[in-house]
C-alpha cells in the first residue's frame, strides 16, 4: 500500500483476477512485499500476536455459543454442561475464559510499547485513534462476555457497571432502565448482552482492518522513532517478519497454554463459580484483573458523577494524545526525562490494578504504617496517570533537551558508520 | 530472548497478584496445607480416594447437600471414581463396561436413589429406581425447603464447590476439620451456629458432622475424621474438575509440541536474519 505495488501476476488465473479484483495484488503488498524496517524488535510482535488472539477468541466463541443457554435460569447450568459433557468443552471454556486475560496482556503490552516509541505521533494520529477504538471495544467485548456464566460476579459485576451511567443527571435512570430491559439485572439483560457479545468480535475484526490499513499507509514505526529514508533501511514482511512475528507467536502461546491446561482458574474469580443471587452480595466485588485500573480510578473520587466521568477521560485522553505530546521526538530512546516519566506511567498503571483488587480501606504494605491505604495510593496514582498526559508530555516537549539521533535507521543499526549495501536477500 | 524472559515475569506477576488480591477478599484462616495426589502437572486422582470420598458424600454430605450438575454415570466416565482404573483399583474389573450407563456398580449407586419420572399414560407422576443417566437427586424440594431445615442457611450445592472457594480442596478439608477451636470470647455465636475458623467470618451454620468411624470404607481404610475430610474434599475436587487428567495430559502433549515449534521458528529466524545487521 505504501509504494507502487511491484506485485507481478505470473500466471492467467492470477492476471485475470488482477484485473477485476485485485485481492492477491492487496494481499502481496501488505503482507509479502510491505517494506518493513529492519530494526523492529520484539515488543513489535504484538499486532500479529494479537491477531492470533481475536481469532482464537471468536473460533472458541462460535464454538461455545452452539451450547451456551442465554437464560438466567440455564445459564450456569449450560456452563458446567459444556465443561462436563461437551466433547472438549472444557478445553473451549479455558481457552475462551484464559484467552481473554491473554488478548489484555497482549494489548497492553502493545499499547505500552506505542506510548514508549511514540507510535501515536504523526502521521499515525489515525492509526493510534482505531487502536483506541479497538481496546474500548474489547473492554466492552470482555465485560459483556464475563456477564454470560452468571456467576455472583456477572451478576453484581453487571449491576455495578450498568449502574455507573445512572450518575448521568436526568437521564442516567432511564439509561440504566433502556441497557437492563427491565428494573433490574434479568433476563433480558442477559439475552442482550449475549447477542452483544456475539456482534462486538466482529465488529473488532472490521476496526482491525481499518487498523492495519492506517498502518500500511505511513508504514510501521520502529524502535528509533526515526522515518524511514531509504530501502536500506527497510525489509521485506515476508519472510522476515513473518518469521519473527511467528516465533513471537510460538512463545506467546507457550504462555498461553500453560495458564489453559495448568492454571486455567487462576486469573478468575471463584465467586463466579457460585450461580448468581441477587439476594446475596459478595463481599467484594472486583472486575477481572485488566480492568482493574479503571476500577481504582472510579472508586479515587467521592463523588459518583465525577468518578464515572474519569473512568471514562482515563480512556478519552487517549484519543486525544497524538496533538498533547509537544515533543518532535517519537522514540523515549532519545528522551532522557520522557524516559522516566513514562517508566513511572507504567509503575501508576500496575499500582492502579493493584489498588483496584483491593478494599479502599485497606492499609498499603510497608506505607499502611503511616496511615496510606489503598483509596490513597489510587488517588495519587490516578493524579499522575492524568497527568502524564495533561501536564508532562505537552510540557517535556518544550523543556527536553532530546538526545542526539541517529542520521537513519541503517545508521543506527551499523553503528552510523556507513550506509550498508541492500539488505541481503533471502537465501 | 532478553524481552521474552521480561514477558514470561510479567505473565507471572499477573498470575501472582492476582491470586494473593482473591485470597485476601475470601477471608477466614488460611486452609493448612495438604498435598493431594492430583496437584502439579503430572497429578492424577487417587481413584480408591475417589471412592472413599463418594463413600462420604454418599452417607454424610448427601443429607443436606446437592450434587446437582452431576449424573451418577458421571462416576463411570474416564478420569472417574469408578472408570477402568477405578473398577481395577477396587478389584471389580468384571463389572466395567466403557459405557458409564452400562456400568453395574453405577448402576446399583443409581438404584439407590428415588427418582421422580412421568407422567405415565394416565397423566400421573410417579417414583422409580435411579439410573445412571439420571442427576443426582438434591435432598430439597426447593430451596425454601433446605432452609427452613437448617435454621435459614441453605447448605450451597458441591458440583463445583471446590472451584467456588478459594483455597479448593484444601479448605475443604480444613473445614471439615476445623470444628476443634476455642472461639474468641468477643465472638457472638448464636444456637445453631458454630465456630470454625476457616469459615469466611468464622462463624458456619453447618455443625460437625464427621466423627471417627462415621462411615465404613470398603477398603477397611480406618475412618478417622481426618481421613473423611482428606477422601471427601478429593472427591468433590473431582466433582468440579472431572476431566482434571485429561487436561493435565493434554497439556504436556500441547507443551511439547509447542517449545519444539518454538525452536524451530527461532532458528529458522537466525538462519534468515543471520547477513542482515539489524
Amino acid at each position: 500500500m505504501s509504494g507502487p505495488s511491484t506485485y507481478d501476476p505470473k500466471t492467467g488465473i492470477e492476471r485475470w483476477l488482477d484485473s477485476r479484483l485485485p485481492i492477491i495484488r492487496l494481499g502481496y503488498d501488505s503482507f509479502v512485499d510491505f517494506p518493513t524496517p529492519k530494526n523492529l524488535n520484539y515488543w513489535y510482535t504484538f499486532g500479529g500476536i494479537l491477531t492470533v488472539c481475536l481469532m482464537v477468541q471468536i473460533l472458541t466463541g462460535i464454538v461455545l455459543a452452539m451450547h451456551y443457554v442465554p437464560h438466567v435460569d440455564y445459564a450456569f447450568a449450560s456452563i458446567e454442561r459444556i465443561d462436563r459433557d461437551v466433547n472438549f468443552g472444557w478445553l473451549l471454556r479455558n481457552i475462551h475464559a484464559v484467552g481473554a486475560s491473554m488478548f489484555f496482556l497482549a494489548v497492553y503490552l502493545h499499547i505500552f510499547r506505542g506510548l514508549y516509541y511514540g507510535s501515536y505521533k504523526a502521521p499515525r494520529e489515525v492509526l493510534w485513534i482505531l487502536g483506541v477504538v479497538i481496546y474500548l471495544l474489547m473492554m466492552a467485548a470482555a465485560f459483556l462476555g464475563y456477564v454470560l456464566p452468571w456467576g455472583q460476579m456477572s451478576f453484581w459485576g453487571a449491576t455495578v457497571i450498568t449502574e455507573l451511567f445512572g450518575a448521568i443527571p436526568l437521564v442516567g435512570g432511564p439509561i440504566t432502565e433502556w441497557l437492563w430491559g427491565g428494573f433490574a439485572v434479568g433476563n433480558t439483560t442477559l439475552n442482550r448482552f449475549f447477542s452483544l457479545h456475539y456482534l462486538i468480535p466482529f465488529l473488532i475484526a472490521g476496526v482491525v482492518g481499518l487498523h492495519v490499513w492506517a498502518l500500511h499507509v505511513p508504514g510501521n514505526n520502529n524502535p528509533t522513532g526515526i522515518s524511514v529514508k531509504t530501502s536500506n533501511d527497510t525489509l521485506p514482511f515476508h519472510p522476515y517478519y513473518t518469521v519473527k512475528d511467528g516465533f513471537a507467536i510460538a512463545v506467546f502461546l507457550v504462555i498461553f497454554a500453560a495458564f489453559v491446561f495448568y492454571a486455567p482458574d487462576v486469573l478468575g474469580h471463584a465467586d463466579n463459580y457460585i450461580e448468581a443471587d441477587p439476594l446475596v452480595t459478595p463481599a467484594l466485588i472486583v472486575p477481572e484483573w485488566y480492568l482493574l485500573p479503571f476500577y481504582a480510578i472510579l472508586r479515587a473520587v467521592p463523588d459518583k458523577l465525577g468518578g464515572v466521568i474519569l473512568m471514562f477521560g482515563a480512556i478519552g485522553v487517549l484519543f486525544v494524545l497524538p496533538w498533547l505530546d509537544t515533543s518532535k521526538v517519537r522514540s523515549m530512546r532519545y528522551r532522557p526525562m520522557g524516559k522516566w516519566f513514562f517508566l513511572g506511567f507504567v509503575v501508576a498503571c500496575l499500582g492502579l490494578g493493584w489498588a483496584g483488587a483491593e478494599l479502599p480501606d485497606n492499609p498499603v504494605p510497608i506505607l499502611g504504617a503511616v496511615g496510606i491505604d489503598f483509596l490513597f495510593l489510587g488517588r495519587v496514582l490516578t493524579i499522575y496517570y492524568f497527568a502524564y498526559f495533561l501536564v508532562i508530555l505537552p510540557v517535556l516537549g518544550f523543556v527536553e533537551k532530546p538526545k542526539e539521533r541517529p542520521a537513519s535507521i541503517d545508521a543506527a543499526v551499523t553503528g552510523g558508520k556507513s550506509v550498508a549495501p541492500a539488505a541481503a536477500p533471502a537465501e | 530472548m532478553k524481552t521474552l524472559h521480561r514477558v514470561l515475569i510479567a505473565a507471572a506477576g499477573v498470575a501472582v497478584i492476582g491470586s494473593v488480591a482473591a485470597w485476601a477478599a475470601g477471608g477466614g484462616k488460611k486452609p493448612a496445607e495438604y498435598e493431594f495426589s492430583f496437584e502439579g502437572p503430572f497429578g492424577t486422582f487417587d481413584r480408591a480416594q475417589l471412592q472413599r470420598g463418594f463413600t462420604v458424600y454418599e452417607n454424610v454430605c448427601v443429607a443436606c447437600h446437592s450434587l446437582e450438575h452431576l449424573d451418577f454415570r458421571h462416576l463411570g466416565m474416564e478420569g472417574g471414581p469408578f472408570d477402568e482404573q477405578g473398577m481395577t483399583v477396587a478389584g471389580m474389573e468384571e463389572l466395567y463396561s466403557p459405557d458409564p450407563n452400562q456400568n453395574e456398580v453405577i448402576r446399583q449407586i443409581a438404584s439407590r436413589s428415588m427418582v421422580e419420572d412421568g407422567p405415565d399414560e394416565y397423566g400421573d407422576m410417579f417414583m422409580r429406581e435411579g439410573r445412571p443417566s439420571d442427576d443426582f437427586q438434591s435432598p430439597w424440594e426447593n430451596e425454601a425447603q433446605g432452609r427452613a431445615a437448617n435454621g435459614g442457611a441453605y447448605p450451597p450445592d458441591l458440583s463445583v464447590i471446590t472451584k467456588a472457594r478459594y483455597g479448593g480442596p484444601e479448605y475443604i478439608r480444613s473445614l471439615l476439620m476445623g470444628y476443634d477451636y476455642e472461639a474468641p470470647e468477643d465472638l457472638d455465636i448464636r444456637p445453631g451456629n458454630y465456630y470454625n475458623p476457616y469459615m469466611s467470618g468464622e462463624v458456619i451454620a453447618m455443625p460437625p458432622v464427621l466423627y471417627p468411624d462415621g462411615v465404613v470404607y470398603e477398603d477397611d481404610t480406618e475412618a478417622t475424621v481426618e481421613q473423611m475430610a482428606t477422601d471427601v474434599a478429593a472427591f468433590l475436587h473431582w466433582a468440579s474438575e472431572p476431566h482434571l487428567e485429561a487436561r493435565k495430559r493434554m497439556g504436556i502433549a500441547v507443551m511439547l509440541y509447542l517449545l519444539l515449534l518454538c525452536g524451530l521458528l527461532y532458528a529458522a529466524y537466525r538462519t534468515l536474519w543471520r547477513n542482515v545487521k539489524h
